[in-house]
């Protein structure tokens, strides 16, 4: 045994590193939408990497724990509540058979994680435990948990490294209200007008309440389109292009007003023009976002992107070491 | 092949190579994008993530801590230099009947659910839209001009295992009818949809703009991995299949899903040369011989 659901909160999901590999049949990547805060409750636990975590959405799940356990809450911040008492987030909690946890309300972001040591054990398909619900793949029976589930944990592990016990506050990830998200332009800018690349990059886009692990959607002042004769197949708006495969973090405009980052969970094709994509260090920072965050896209060149996902991963190894 | 001009590269951030054909849509831009899948494929090369052959494009993942992405471009580069020179192209595929309701009750009733701002034309359903914008006389006179050639599966994705399909007739008879004016946030599973110059096979239910035919009788994505088509994969098309589909009642429809049911449904297919040059110089002599080879299984 190990977690008995009581409540199952808003959308709670299996979720680990994701399922590389297989876009090209439309199965997307997956995994935890926030890697970084994932990676840190693993580090808390006593896990690898690897081990599937719970993602919680906005409202967390009640639990009862059915054997002792060895817990940690990162992501966004909310109060973990153990036996009707608040313990720590971004700390290394140690859980008795019987004990309830559950949470209060969020206080930022939208996403935080629970790990356990040993990992939430549920059969891996296709190389990755992470739910992909539109699918049915993943997680417990490819859908989010529900009440009455039992959860299991995985093997005792030992990961070879020294014990953290707390995350310290410099390491921690940030959730505020507004935000700067570094792109790189490229694969149909160039069919928006010179107006419509300035108020993708200078105007502030405010995340909407449409967002969730497939995409976000930004209102903003929208974009322009050059004028030019749509090629056969795409379809009469300047916006739409024949469909294509759709880059994880691409950002689209459809009809030009309103635009979406896709993430993890996204469509991995379809036929609206594309216009940058978010650089692979900042797809967490995305995923801190909550409806109402103010953004900027800022544009960045490839050597930049590649520099800070360098810098990205020597954080993670410092992390793990 | 007659196609001079080169592909357009761009990148979708630091994972993600983007290939463009052509701009707009045809055979031999979607030839061109699976021959260099292929050949990337065949290849190999570390750092390599995932090869996503679409219409008229290619979306390549690669893992920028392994290989440079200067490299992985030159040799996609040469890889199109390579596909481009080939003087003939062949592909090695399969051709299946796919047996669909056409005008069912499911399609529908989630299309009249969906008609004040979602749709152009209020009155009827989708396939008399459809007829209308193709100039034809009536649904039943699109329905035939749907099945009666051949499609090709120009590229897989969206959701798990949806396929795109595009009509093996010269560009002037192709079926072409516009997406919905805003998505619905319902389709039935196994849909036959249609958008632009693409239909497609709604693979699950969910959210989906292109206009709705009719339903496949049988599954065309498995993650039980019952039926033998799954017994390898759960996703049952590959880009570069060709789809015969087949008109049945429903009675025929709920025969196969009785079969589905127990377990005993298998696609009717066969293996099949396509020749792209013979395909283009003459599409319907080309599509009797598919047809042929589909017949005499």
């Amino acid at each position: 045994m190990g977690f008995n659901i009581l409540e199952p909160g808003l959308s709670t999901t299996v979720q680990d590193q994701g399922r590389i590999g297989y876009y090209r049949f439309g199965i997307p990547q997956g995994g935890s939408m926030d890697q970084y805060s994932a990676t840190l409750a693993n580090r808390l636990v006593g896990n690898t990497r690897k081990e599937a975590v719970l993602e919680c959405t906005y409202v967390g799940p009640k639990i009862s724990v059915t054997e002792d356990a060895i817990v940690a809450v990162t992501g966004a911040p909310v109060d973990v509540i153990v036996n009707g008492e608040v313990r720590p987030q971004y700390e290394r909690l140690e859980l008795k058979k019987g004990d309830e946890l559950r949470f209060g309300v969020i206080r930022g972001g939208t996403k935080y994680f629970i790990a356990v040591h040993g990992g939430i054990d549920v059969p891996e398909v296709l190389g990755s435990r992470s739910t992909y619900p539109i699918g049915a793949i993943g997680g417990v029976n490819g859908r989010a948990i529900a009440s009455g589930d039992s959860i299991k944990f995985g093997k005792k592990i030992d990961n070879g490294l020294p014990i953290v016990t707390t995350i310290p506050e410099s390491d921690r990830p940030k959730f505020g209200t507004t935000m700067t998200v570094r792109v790189l332009m490229g694969l149909y800018n160039h069919n928006l007008s010179d107006k419509g690349v300035k108020n993708f990059l200078t105007e502030e886009w405010t995340l909407t309440p449409i967002a969730d692990r497939m995409g976000l959607r930004y209102s903003g002042p929208g974009v322009e389109w050059k004028d030019r004769e749509q090629p056969f197949g795409a379809g009469q708006d300047p916006s739409n292009i024949v469909d294509a495969g759709y880059a994880v973090g691409s950002i689209q405009i459809p009809g030009g007003t309103q635009p979406i980052i896709l993430h993890r969970d996204a469509v991995s094709g379809g036929g609206y023009a594309m216009v940058a994509t978010v650089i692979s260090a900042d797809m967490d920072l995305v995923a801190r976002s909550m409806p109402g965050t103010k953004t900027r896209f800022e544009s960045v060149t490839m050597d930049q992107a590649l520099d800070a996902r360098r810098e990205m991963r020597e954080r993670d190894a410092r992390i793990w070491s | 092949m007659t196609q001079v001009a080169e592909a357009r590269y761009t990148w979708g951030g630091d994972e993600f190579l983007f290939v463009e054909i052509t701009e707009g849509m045809s055979l031999e831009s979607n030839f061109i994008s699976n021959s260099i899948a292929n050949a990337l494929e065949q290849r190999g090369l570390d750092g390599l993530v995932d090869i996503c052959p679409a219409n008229a494009s290619l979306l390549i993942r690669f893992n920028p801590d392994v290989v440079d992405h200067r490299e992985l471009e030159s040799v996609v580069r040469s890889l199109e230099q390579e596909v481009r020179a080939a003087t003939s192209q062949v592909l090695s595929t399969r051709v299946i009947e796919i047996p669909v309701w056409y005008n069912d009750p499911y399609t529908n009733e989630t299309g009249s659910r969906f008609r004040e701002g979602y749709h152009q034309r209020p009155d009827g359903n989708d396939l008399d839209y459809a007829a209308e914008v193709n100039g034809l006389a009536d649904a039943d006179e699109f329905i035939k001009r749907h099945h009666e050639s051949p499609w090709l599966v120009s590229m897989v994705g969206f959701v798990a295992g949806l396929p795109f399909l595009y009509q093996l007739v010269d560009q002037p008879n192709q079926l072409q009818v516009p997406k919905y004016l805003s998505p619905r946030t319902d389709t039935p599973a196994l849909t036959i949809g249609h958008g632009g110059c693409f239909s497609c096979i709604y693979s699950v239910r969910g959210a989906g703009g292109y206009q709705m035919f009719g339903v496949a009788a049988a599954p065309i994505y498995d993650p039980t991995q019952k039926l033998t088509d799954f017994s390898d994969f759960m996703v049952f098309f590959n880009p570069g299949d060709i789809v015969k589909f087949k008109s049945v009642s429903e009675n025929e429809y709920r025969a196969i899903q009785a079969e589905v049911e127990a377990g005993t449904f298998a696609y009717k297919q066969v293996p099949f040369q396509f020749d792209l040059g013979a395909a283009l110089a003459d599409p319907e002599g080309y599509n009797k011989k598919m047809m042929e080879a589909l017949n005499g299984v």
